[in-house]
């Protein structure tokens, strides 16, 4: 039998089995609640990393992805040249390589863009806003340099507005607060594996008159340590649960952050993301059955 | 069924026990004695496991304890009873918790055994003290509580040691005279105490070997007896 298989015969043997066997380890005990609140918390903490993970890839993705994008050329020039202007612009942008398409943007998609800093009601016709073109890239993009003396040779007034350039380091920034919540589960977990290994080596210190009665009495190793097993699993599940759903809530009721301005992606989750954190709780019995059982294993191994 | 050759225990460098020979017979009974210290409680210990020779064999049931893994030497101590002076329980269990326990943590059917627990607890009289919990009881119930626990299994050995240690004279006969009654339905008995007035009162009843424990050795004893 392989190692796996006899870990989830064990473990369905635990779960399912002898539920008076549990009843051999006193009820009390700090140890007890301990596990349990390291279960709570740590789960609550888990979800806001989980979270944290998620909106960061989001957010590190769409902002990947925009860079692949587009680029913009403004045209600022005296109202009487700025159709001449505009025109010189797309006729260089349609001839350069790396570009696939460039388009003149429309008066109403200018204001749309304005809107969230000067209002609905902004009077594009009195005020000296500049044209924008939107260029679509292609492949590697257009020798950027080159693109910028060859407007300022032919259209003075074109600005060839790299936006998307200064996303990078964001993206990078995105992508490494996604590995700091990638490393905050990591952190999590081990600490949990910690706290719970403690939890059950002092419940089993504790125990020794426990332990003892039951060698006495023929007690194998493995009925023993399943008495711990049990309790240490089910009390981490049941706190991994409630620190999921309490965090779960918390999350859900966070403002929702494409009414503030959208700058971020909003921590939280999305759809079927919403499954992920119930499965914290089953982690968090998988690392209380493993951490007890090695646990009580290696103290009863040592003990005669 | 136990067999002790030329064994010996040492502990932190000092010999406690050297070249101890000692065979329990099935239906025998074993009186041990000697002073306290003189290595009593060891010599029990090493007769279930709780300790291993530093020198020697020692054989229980046909098998040598050095080739014993933790689970064997649980199957064995299901056949092996032991009554201790200090007899331990689980606190929070109530007395028929603690005596049915043996039989929970060997798999086997706890209706079948309620029948036996509730014979036992009447025989050694406890019927009444059967949803105590251990604490509650007085040394003597203790005592007798443990010796139920010991016997829910029919074990082939008991082995009792002080059992009389902190119960008053009268306890102590009825103790005893429960122990005799076992011998004589087969059971092989050990009893370690330092009660020779215990000895005399037996002598009668069993035919009991008295072992003296002298200089780390086992002696024939109970000659003045």
């Amino acid at each position: 039998m392989s190692k796996i298989s006899q870990y989830w015969q064990i473990a369905q043997d635990t779960l399912s089995g002898d539920q008076n066997a549990d009843r051999v380890v006193p009820p009390s005990g700090y140890t007890a609640s301990l596990t349990t609140f390291v279960s709570f918390a740590m789960a609550f903490l888990t979800v806001f990393a989980l979270a944290l993970f998620l909106a960061t890839g989001r957010l590190a993705d769409r902002w990947a992805t925009e860079l692949a994008g587009t680029s913009t050329v403004r045209i600022s020039a005296p109202a009487g040249q700025m159709d001449a202007q505009a025109k010189t612009v797309l006729g260089i942008l349609e001839t350069t390589p790396g570009i696939a398409s460039a388009r003149l943007m429309s008066e109403d998609e200018q204001r749309r863009l304005l809107t969230p800093w000067f209002g609905v009601d902004l009077p594009m016709d009195n005020l000296p806003i500049p044209s924008l073109v939107e260029i679509t890239e292609e492949g590697v993009g257009p020798d950027v340099n080159g693109l910028r003396l060859r407007l300022q040779a032919e259209a003075p007034g074109a600005i060839l507005d790299d936006h998307t350039r200064w996303r990078r380091p964001m993206v990078k920034a995105a992508q490494r607060l996604r590995l700091l919540g990638g490393l905050s589960i990591g952190l999590i977990v081990g600490s949990t594996i910690a706290m719970i290994t403690l939890a059950a080596q002092a419940a089993l210190s504790a125990n020794g008159q426990v332990i003892s009665v039951l060698r006495l009495i023929g007690a194998r190793d493995n009925y023993i340590a399943k008495a711990f097993v049990r309790r240490f699993t089910i009390r981490a599940f049941l706190g991994g649960l409630i620190g999921s759903l309490i965090a779960m809530l918390f999350i859900y009721f966070l403002p929702a952050v494409a009414e503030e301005g959208a700058f971020l992606t909003g921590l939280g989750f999305q759809g079927v993301q919403w499954l992920l954190p119930l499965f914290i709780p089953v982690i968090a019995a998988i690392i209380a059955f493993v951490s007890t059982r090695f646990a009580a294993n290696s103290k009863l191994q040592r003990t005669a | 069924m136990i067999e002790l050759k030329r064994a010996g225990f040492s502990y932190g460098g000092g010999a406690i026990l050297a070249d101890v020979d000692l065979h329990l017979t099935k239906g025998s009974f074993h009186f041990l004695t000697g002073p306290s210290g003189s290595g009593k409680s060891t010599l029990m210990k090493l007769c279930y496991q709780a300790l291993f020779p530093s020198a020697g064999t020692i054989k229980v049931f046909g098998k040598d304890v050095r080739a014993m893994t933790h689970d064997d030497i649980a199957i064995i101590r299901r056949r092996i009873g032991v009554v201790h002076q200090d007899c331990q329980f689980l606190d929070h269990l109530s007395l028929a918790e603690n005596v049915l326990m043996p039989s929970q943590v060997s798999g086997r059917d706890l209706n079948d055994d309620l029948q036996n627990m509730n014979q036992l607890l009447n025989w050694v009289g406890l019927t009444k003290q059967i949803n105590s919990l251990p604490p509650q009881l007085s040394g003597g119930e203790r005592q007798r509580a443990a010796l139920a626990r010991a016997l829910i299994l029919s074990p082939d050995v008991i082995l009792a040691d002080e059992p009389t240690g902190n119960v008053d004279w009268e306890m102590g006969q009825k103790l005893l005279n429960l122990l005799i009654e076992l011998n004589k339905m087969g059971k092989t008995i050990l009893i370690a105490t330092h009660d020779m007035n215990l000895i005399r009162v037996a002598k009668p009843q069993v035919a009991a070997r008295v072992l003296r424990i002298q200089d780390k050795r086992i002696v024939a004893g109970g000659a003045d007896l």
